[in-house]
């Protein structure tokens, strides 16, 4: 552990950060805060700048404005700020070159602290012992992602920062790696895993953040997420088009839309409300089929977050913006 | 304990050795001498207006000294530039810099065990060339006393250490040249921009050098210092070309390490 890292700091603070291209902006304005043993998803839709934040946090690229700690560290400052941290961004790249041990060993001679006795270790934890001796020229995809995390754990990280870990991965290579990642966490290890599919994140963080076009949408947790959103009522009647109507000018009642797969859906203040309205619309004669609350998956709130109007984006960098109406819509 | 400069040049050194451009270079700068000791034994002419080209059938120790007149031109700056243009564009294109930078070396750590790579592998070159030239040489033409350059004869014992310092000196100008291709290598982000954009650039100061109305300038070209050895080959030896050489040399490689490093430990690693 870095005997001068302020003590106490999370393993990753972010505050304000910015990237700026010119123009065009690929981080704009990034505040997170990962806790120590938190499984931290970080979201967003391809291009919303997860990788270049990323980057930015692994001191691979220098912000435009805003800071970086990684336990209290600056990774401008140089690789002392690494200590403890390991990861990559984008797809791990290797010397194709060399076998998949001599890269290990190469990642082992610039790490020092005795990660050269560890590569035979590392190789058992994502198996792939066996096509050590192969050139990684000749390594599949997931192979490559699996010595990327070969690579990370040879740091003994106390905190990993993944980007899209299982992209690219059949469907058993992405469980594999969602098993190993649960392990990781499950051993202390905090992780921040980047990433774009929703039911990888909602399987394995407890808290996350998502970023839109480079600015923050929500950073959380899950929990709270979804209790922002609330539940979504699905409501099926004889009278759908009377129903939608009634919803509409029903007190305590909100977010009235027609679902895609038909009947309505809304949102309500209360059960009590939900029970006004049942009431309300047997008295118009829409008689009652379905009426049934669910909780809005990731997928809902994702999407509700991140498919704004343009003038929420323009509202502000790292505002914490609430799931709207097409969380509902979707919810059906 | 935090690993150094050293760990991470070792580690270049054995990239090096296992990239297909290192044994092109190398193989050249072995082979060309060879040939043209072969052409040597089976022709009866020789380079006559190049210094030391009349000995040639005379003692095998003047093959070395005509090679690197030779080899000035274009042979030596490509192969120093075939390594030095892809030492850190190599990375680039394999997008393992970010792979190297996130682990626990400084990036002047790496910067500076590339840069020592490059100049090992230059060194390396030039030895080889000289050997062979030395040992091919001597089998086609005898190890025989020299004629200098002033007229008098040296044993060949004396010729064999002047070829040693002659490519200590012929150095000079290589790494000069390595110097640039390690800039062009960390701006241009390419391999084959940095490995042709140093070849070009030397080949540009060839032609200054011939230019007319340019004549003040070619002591302080760089393609000059690769005739500076000459000196060393006169009696009493002339060490003002070789003087001149180092600040000349220096003149053009330092500024160009020092650009090469700042670009390095300033620029965004957002490939790969």
């Amino acid at each position: 552990m870095p005997s001068d890292a302020a003590a106490g700091a999370p393993p990753i603070e972010v505050r304000g950060l910015v990237k700026r291209y010119g123009d065009l902006v690929a981080v704009g304005g990034v505040d997170l805060t990962v806790l120590p043993g938190d499984v931290f998803g970080y979201l967003g839709p391809n291009g919303a700048g997860k990788t270049t934040s990323l980057r930015m946090m692994l001191g691979l690229i220098r912000p435009t404005e805003g800071t970086v700690r990684l336990f209290g560290r600056d990774p401008q400052d140089g690789v002392a700020a690494l200590d403890g941290v390991a990861g990559f961004v984008e797809a791990p790249r290797f010397y194709p070159y060399l076998t998949g041990r001599q890269n290990l060993e190469l990642c082992a001679a610039l790490d020092g602290d005795g990660a050269a006795g560890r590569v035979d270790e590392v190789l058992d934890v994502v198996e792939l012992r066996d096509r050590a001796k192969d050139r990684v020229g000749g390594y599949s995809h997931g192979m490559r992602q699996r010595l990327g995390i070969a690579a990370a754990l040879l740091r003994r990280p106390r905190l990993l920062l993944l980007d899209e870990p299982a992209t690219g991965l059949d469907p058993a290579g992405m469980r594999d790696m969602r098993l190993l990642v649960r392990r990781l966490a499950d051993e202390g290890m905090t992780v921040l895993l980047s990433s774009h599919l929703l039911a990888e994140v909602e399987e394995l963080c407890n808290r996350v953040a998502i970023v839109d076009r480079g600015r923050m949408a929500y950073e959380g947790t899950l929990e709270e997420l979804r209790r922002a959103a609330g539940l979504v009522y699905r409501l099926r009647t004889t009278d759908d088009d009377r129903a939608l109507a009634v919803c509409e000018a029903q007190p305590g009642i909100a977010d009235v839309a027609a679902a895609t797969t038909g009947g309505t859906v809304f949102r309500a203040d209360s059960e009590a409300a939900v029970g006004e309205l049942s009431r309300a619309l047997a008295e118009a004669g829409a008689l009652v089929l379905e009426l049934s609350p669910s909780q809005a998956t990731l997928e809902d709130l994702f999407f509700a977050l991140t498919e704004g109007d343009d003038a929420d984006q323009e509202n502000g960098a790292g505002r914490r913006r609430e799931p709207r109406a097409p969380a509902v819509e979707r919810a059906a | 304990m935090r690993p150094g400069v050293l760990a991470t040049y070792r580690w270049e050194l054995r990239k090096l050795r296992y990239q297909k451009r290192t044994y092109l270079g190398l193989g050249a700068a072995a082979l060309v001498p060879v040939i043209f000791a072969v052409a040597v034994a089976t022709q009866n002419g020789q380079p006559e207006d190049v210094a030391f080209g009349r000995y040639i059938h005379q003692t095998g120790l003047a093959i070395p000294f005509v090679l690197l007149l030779f080899g000035s031109i274009w042979m030596f700056p490509l192969i120093t530039a075939l390594v030095a243009g892809d030492i850190v564009a190599a990375e680039d294109h394999n997008g393992t810099l970010k792979t190297i930078l996130t682990r626990s070396v400084e990036r002047t750590q790496v910067f500076a065990a590339k840069a020592l790579a490059t100049a090992t592998y230059a060194i390396a070159a030039i030895a080889l060339t000289g050997t062979v030239a030395v040992v091919a040489g001597s089998i086609v033409s005898g190890f025989n006393p020299l004629p200098t350059l002033s007229g008098s004869t040296i044993s060949a014992g004396r010729a064999l250490v002047l070829v040693g310092g002659s490519l200590l000196v012929y150095l000079m100008p290589i790494l000069a040249i390595a110097a640039i291709g390690l800039l062009f290598s960390t701006v241009f982000r390419n391999s084959a921009a940095a490995v042709v954009g140093t070849l070009m650039a030397s080949l540009l100061l060839q032609l200054v050098g011939i230019l007319p109305g340019l004549e003040g300038l070619r002591p302080y070209l760089l393609s000059t210092q690769f005739e500076a050895w000459q000196g060393l080959l006169r009696q009493p030896a002339d060490w003002a070309p070789i003087g001149r050489a180092a600040w000349v040399c220096a003149l053009y490689g330092i500024p160009s390490v020092v650009a090469a490093l700042l670009v390095f430990l300033r620029r965004d690693v957002a490939g790969g």
